[in-house]
């Protein structure tokens, strides 16, 4: 098992020709806020990519340099060969951008701000009508609404017509599922799988981890660095901890009790169960029960559990805060 | 324990209507909300949750049906219900340009706590939170795990009865994550109910129990865990998208 803070080589080289995106060593500062910390990358064409983070992780400002619209203090960024900096008119016909708040003219129709769109590149909604179809379809009966005035599923549906209007060759979307509910957002990662299969490339961000799934590969991001890339499957495998599920009908005394053991390395409440993980690799189930019903937990349940993406967000900020310590 | 003996309902809603014109926005909820209870209410864009809420705080009247929030009638003691609930939501909670201690101060006064109660409990608050380098800092500079912490200690500053938390933690970092939920369980293992409601999914697996509101009506209300048995359903998301789907 390699060391979890690298990401493996595999995962980083390009599994076809010429990647769709390339950063090398980018840094962006605020004042004195590091934004983004030196962090290099390659997202291969035709892939769905995500980066994974909570808010002020550096997401957004990484957007905002890959769509021309912010300089990087260092670095290099080139998207299908175009250099971020220099060649920025030409990138931008390429790019659909999605940006996090919803950035469509509320005072606009659905029909005016996308024809809008299709206008500022040259294009008409009908000559690239067949791209947007199956997501406009849903929305077309509104079409003489002001967007202002439309749900939240519904605009987001509009945002990523007018993203798509010119046929762009790499799609970049921040945070299109934040803010929406459970509904829009299962309908929306599905859009997002058809769109795929056009070949585009897709880069999407989201701070909500059960979304990593859903991606071909993923970054996962805090404080302006990359913490591992790689496809999602692989990333939960390299938690190399066991890890328990653990629950009882006092989970507040749960968790101190808990962290009163000796052999405790972590403890977490995850939903309706605690994650537990000893500094030792065997952690002996029926033992714990008994400490557990010593201390009056009732309606107790023990189980060895695979670890999620979440976990090892966790896990690898904690080792990335050590080392901060250590250093 | 007392609890386990007699139960006692902070929150009685019996055939709650709510409607707007011909629009029906709460279509006869009834359900009731234990002290001590870390409850999830639940529901897509639109199915009412945002309505039922504002009449829970005392801020709207019901079309008709019966409503007790900490034992007063949401008809007639407003007043009452506004001085024992607590509100924190994500998008607004805290004022930016005040600092950490301005804005317990500011909070805690609006409640009628005492000056000299205030500076005590802040200084204990601020240590509790590791906050002490920060508390004579802006709101707006720091990073939003540490405000939502913050923003909740604020929000049970006075001791309410029940504390209404909207998304509370989206956006926010996994550990502080998980820091925040434990606060929540350390005020409900103090007996305070804390009523939540949230998109996200994985934030009702937390509560005690949820309910899910589908068009107005609630159409589940059960422990995440008979929830999941009963939907077959690997999580809540799978649940919740079997109701607001069908």
């Amino acid at each position: 098992m390699h060391s979890d803070l690298t990401p493996s080589p595999s995962a980083l080289r390009p599994l076809r020709s010429t990647p769709s995106i390339k950063v090398e060593n980018i840094s962006k500062n605020y004042d004195k806020v590091v934004a983004l910390d030196n962090i290099s990358f390659e997202i291969n064409k035709g892939e769905l990519f995500g980066f994974i983070g909570p808010d002020g992780a550096g997401k957004t400002t990484l957007f905002r340099i890959l769509t021309t619209l912010l300089i990087p203090d260092k670095g290099i960024a080139t998207v299908e060969e175009l250099d971020v900096v220099k060649d920025y008119k030409k990138l931008r016909k390429i790019l659909g951008y999605m940006p996090g708040r919803f950035s469509l003219y509320q005072d606009l129709s659905v029909e005016e701000n996308l024809k809008f769109y299709a206008t500022i590149f040259n294009t008409t909604i009908e000559e690239n009508y067949h791209l947007i179809k199956d997501i406009y379809s849903q929305i077309e009966p509104f079409k003489k609404r002001r967007a202002g005035k439309l749900s939240g599923g519904m605009k987001q549906k509009l945002a990523l017509s007018c993203a798509m209007i010119h046929k762009p060759e790499v799609l970049i979307l921040d945070e299109p599922t934040t803010g929406v509910d459970a509904v829009s957002r299962k309908e929306f990662w599905e859009m997002l799988k058809k769109l795929k299969e056009s070949g585009i490339t897709i880069v999407v961000s989201t701070p909500y981890m059960d979304e990593a799934s859903l991606c071909d590969r993923v970054a996962l991001m805090q404080n302006g660095k990359i913490f591992s890339i790689d496809r999602p499957q692989n990333i939960t495998k390299q938690f190399n901890r066991t890890l328990i599920a653990i629950r009882s009908n006092q989970m507040y005394k749960l968790i101190n009790d808990l962290r009163g053991l000796e052999n405790t390395y972590s403890v977490y409440p995850f939903g309706d169960f605690l994650h537990y993980t000893s500094k030792e690799n065997k952690i002996n189930a029926n033992e714990l029960f008994e400490f557990l019903k010593k201390n009056e937990h009732k309606d107790v349940e023990i189980k060895e559990i695979e670890a999620n993406v979440e976990d090892c967000f966790i896990e690898l900020t904690k080792k990335a805060e050590g080392v901060q310590r250590r250093a | 324990m007392l609890y386990a003996l007699s139960p006692v309902q902070i929150i009685e809603v019996k055939n709650l209507f709510k409607k707007f014109g011909s629009f029906t926005a709460n279509d006869d909820l009834t359900f009731d909300v234990k002290q001590g209870e870390i409850f999830g209410f639940l529901g897509a864009n639109g199915a009412g949750k945002t309505t039922a809420i504002k009449i829970l705080c005392g801020l709207s009247k019901p079309t008709s049906g019966e409503v007790k929030v900490a034992g007063f009638d949401v008809y007639t003691q407003t007043e009452n219900i506004k001085k024992n609930i607590g509100y924190m939501s994500q998008k607004f909670s805290l004022y930016e340009d005040l600092t950490v201690t301005e804005n317990i101060r500011f909070y805690a006064g609006i409640y009628g706590i005492s000056r000299k109660e205030i500076k005590e409990r802040t200084n204990i608050l601020v240590e509790k939170l590791h906050l002490e380098s920060v508390k004579d800092t802006l709101i707006k500079s720091l990073p939003l795990g540490w405000k939502q912490k913050l923003a909740f200690s604020v929000a049970i500053f006075h001791e309410p009865k029940i504390v209404f938390l909207d998304e509370p933690t989206s956006g926010v970092d996994p550990i502080t994550r998980r820091q925040f939920w434990e606060m929540i369980y350390e005020a409900a293992n103090n007996d305070m109910t804390v009523f939540v409601t949230t998109h996200y999914l994985d934030e009702a697996e937390y509560c005690n129990r949820v309910s899910i509101m589908v068009d107005g009506r609630i159409d589940a209300l059960d422990s995440p865990k008979n929830l999941k048995e009963k939907y077959n359903a690997e999580n809540m998301n799978e649940v919740f998208l079997k109701l607001a789907r069908k």
